[in-house]
C-alpha cells in the first residue's frame, strides 16, 4: 500500500496547540516558574501573566470584567463546579435542577450524583435535530428551580441551542441558566451578557490550547460553593495553585480564537457542507444526524444503515483518517450514544453513525479525499452485512 | 486496542459472503445490541465442506466471524462443535475484555448452524417416510 498523508478529522476529541499558544507558554516553564501567589518580583511576573490570560478570556466571552473567570482544569471540572456549587449555595431557596437529555456526561452525571443529596432534576426531551422543547422547559420551572444547565452545542450531533431564548424563560422564574459551551467556545462568538448566561463553562483545547486547562464564568454578583477547597486561590471558589504556563496557553489561545474567529468559522462551514453533501448524496442509505444548518461550523454528523461505526472507523483508520462515532462498539459502556437516543434514532441507527470534526489544519483538498474514499468503505462493509433494505421496519 | 491478527481478519475476511444452497444456517446476535452474524454451511460426509459468513457489527465481530470460518473447515461436525469462544479468541491472539462477550459470537454461530443442519437432516428423514 501506498504511503498515505495522514488526516485528522476527529477535533471535538482532541486538538493540536496552536504554535503560537506553544511559543507563549515557554516562558513559563523556563524561567518565569513562580507562585502568582508569592509577594516578590518573580511571583508578581507570574500574578500579571495570570491576569492578562484572565482578561482575555473574558473578552472572548464578553464577561463584565476579568475576575468572573474562575480558571480550573478543564470543562469537566467547570461543568462540575457550575452545577454542584450552585446547587449547594442555592439550597435553601429551592432543590430542583433542570438539564437536558443531551448534555455531556460531566452534566448528566453530577445532576444523578445530586439526585442522591436531596435535589431533584428533570431532564429535558429534544426533538429530532436535538433542539430543547422550550415548552416542556417552561412547565418544568417551578419555584423551587434553582439551576438549568443547558448546553450551548451538542459536539454529537452539531445543534445549537437557542440560548437567549432559553435564558428569558429561565430569569422568568428566576432560576440560574448555567451553560456548557465547550463544544462552541471558539467556534462561534459567545456573548455571556447579551445572551444572559450566569454560569459559562470553557475549555482551553477546544480553542486550540493546551489539554487540562479550562474556565468556568461566574457572574457578578452571583454565588456559588466552591467545590475544592485549599489556599483560597481563584476569589476561594477554585484553591490550588494556577497551573501559569497552562492559563497563559489559555489565555493565547482565546486571544487568537477572538481575532481569527469569524474567518475561520466562515471557511469551516464552507467545508463542513461540501462533506455533508459528499458524504451523503452518492450513497444510498445515508442520513444526517443533527440540524442541517443551526449546527457547529466543523460537525459533520451522519449515519449509514446496516453497517457498524467502530468497522468504518477502523476502515477509515486503514486509508489514514480519524474520525469518530456513537455506536455502542466504540464506547466503554458498550451503549449507543445517550445523544444519538435522545433524538429518537433506535439503537441499530445509532450503531451506523460516523463523526468528522473539522478544525484549523484541514483543507478542502482532505474533505475531497474523505468523500472520494467512503462509497467503498460503505460498499464493503455493506457486502459483508446480513442486514439489507428488506430489514427496514 | 485490537491484535494485529485482529486486524489482519478485519482487512482481509476469510470466506465472507453466503451459500445459497446451505445445509445449515445459523444466526446469532440482533442488530440492536450491535453484532448480528449469520453462517452458512455446506455439508458433505459428516465435514464442513463450505462455510461463509455474513457479519453486521465492529471490527472485533468481523474478524471472529473470518476466524471461525477458518478453523472450522473441513473439520468434522463433531469437531466443528466443540469449537469454542475461547478458541477464536486464543487463535485471533486475543480480544480486547470489553469485546469478548458483546462481540465474540461466532462459535455460537457455528454451532447454531451446525444444529440447523441437523433438524433439517431430520426433517427430511421424516418427510421421506
Amino acid at each position: 500500500m501506498a504511503a498515505t498523508k495522514r488526516i485528522y478529522m476527529d477535533h471535538a476529541a482532541g486538538r493540536a496547540v496552536d504554535p503560537r499558544v506553544i511559543e507563549s507558554m515557554l516562558p513559563y516553564m523556563r524561567s518565569l516558574y513562580a507562585n502568582p501567589s508569592s509577594v516578590h518580583s518573580f511571583g508578581q511576573e507570574a500574578r500579571q501573566a495570570l491576569e492578562e490570560a484572565r482578561a482575555n478570556v473574558a473578552e472572548l466571552i464578553s464577561a463584565e470584567r476579568k475576575e468572573s473567570i474562575i480558571f480550573t482544569s478543564g470543562a469537566t471540572e467547570s461543568n462540575n463546579a457550575a452545577i454542584k456549587g450552585a446547587a449547594y449555595r442555592n439550597k435553601d431557596r429551592g432543590t430542583h435542577i433542570i438539564t437536558s437529555s443531551i448534555e455531556h456526561m460531566s452534566v448528566l452525571n453530577p445532576c444523578k450524583f445530586l439526585t442522591t443529596r436531596g435535589f431533584k432534576v428533570t431532564f429535558l426531551p429534544v426533538d429530532q435535530y436535538g433542539f430543547v422543547n422550550l415548552k416542556s422547559l417552561e412547565e418544568e420551572l417551578t419555584d423551587e428551580t434553582i439551576l438549568v444547565s443547558i448546553m450551548y452545542a451538542n459536539g454529537e450531533i452539531g445543534t445549537m441551542q437557542p440560548i437567549k431564548e432559553i435564558s428569558q424563560i429561565v430569569h422568568s422564574k428566576n432560576a440560574y441558566l448555567h451553560v456548557d459551551a465547550t463544544a462552541a467556545n471558539g467556534q462561534v462568538p459567545i456573548d455571556v451578557k447579551n445572551e444572559g448566561i450566569d454560569l459559562l463553562t470553557i475549555s482551553s483545547n477546544d480553542m486550540y490550547g493546551p489539554k487540562g486547562v479550562g474556565a468556568l464564568y461566574v457572574k457578578e454578583g452571583m454565588r456559588i460553593e466552591p467545590i475544592i477547597y485549599g489556599g483560597g486561590q481563584e476569589r476561594g471558589l477554585r484553591s490550588g495553585t494556577e497551573d501559569i504556563p497552562g492559563i497563559v496557553g489559555f489565555g493565547k489561545a482565546a486571544e487568537i480564537a477572538k481575532k481569527e474567529i469569524q474567518t475561520e468559522s466562515e471557511r469551516l462551514i464552507k467545508l463542513r457542507d461540501k462533506l455533508i453533501k459528499g458524504l451523503l448524496a452518492p450513497i444510498p442509505y445515508s442520513f444526517l444526524n443533527g440540524h442541517p444548518n443551526k449546527r457547529l461550523p466543523n460537525n459533520v454528523a451522519v449515519r449509514y444503515s446496516f453497517i457498524e461505526g467502530e468497522a468504518m472507523l477502523l476502515s477509515l483508520d486503514m486509508m489514514g483518517v480519524a474520525a469518530s462515532s456513537g455506536s455502542a462498539c466504540t464506547a466503554k459502556t458498550l451503549e449507543p450514544s445517550h445523544v444519538l437516543r435522545a433524538i429518537g434514532l433506535k439503537h441499530e441507527e445509532a450503531h451506523g453513525s460516523l463523526l468528522f470534526t473539522l478544525g484549523k489544519q484541514n483543507t478542502e483538498e482532505e474533505v475531497d479525499h474523505v468523500i472520494s474514499m467512503m462509497p467503498d468503505i460503505v460498499k464493503k462493509l455493506r457486502a459483508m452485512s446480513p442486514l439489507t433494505p428488506k430489514d427496514l421496519k | 486496542m485490537y491484535s494485529e491478527k485482529v486486524m489482519e481478519h478485519f482487512r482481509n475476511p476469510r470466506n465472507m459472503g453466503e451459500i445459497p444452497d446451505a445445509d445449515g444456517v445459523g444466526t446469532v446476535g440482533n442488530p440492536v445490541c450491535g453484532d448480528m452474524m449469520a453462517i452458512y454451511i455446506k455439508v458433505k460426509d459428516n465435514r464442513i465442506a463450505d462455510i461463509k459468513f455474513k457479519t453486521f457489527g465492529c471490527g472485533a465481530a468481523v474478524a471472529t466471524s473470518s476466524m471461525v470460518t477458518e478453523l472450522a473447515k473441513e473439520k468434522t461436525l463433531e469437531e466443528a462443535m466443540k469449537i469454542t469462544r475461547a478458541n477464536v479468541a486464543d487463535a485471533l491472539e486475543g480480544l480486547p475484555p470489553v469485546k469478548m462477550h458483546c462481540s465474540n459470537l461466532a462459535a455460537d454461530a457455528l454451532h447454531a448452524a451446525i444444529e440447523d443442519y441437523h433438524k433439517k437432516q431430520k426433517s427430511d428423514k421424516g418427510g421421506r417416510k
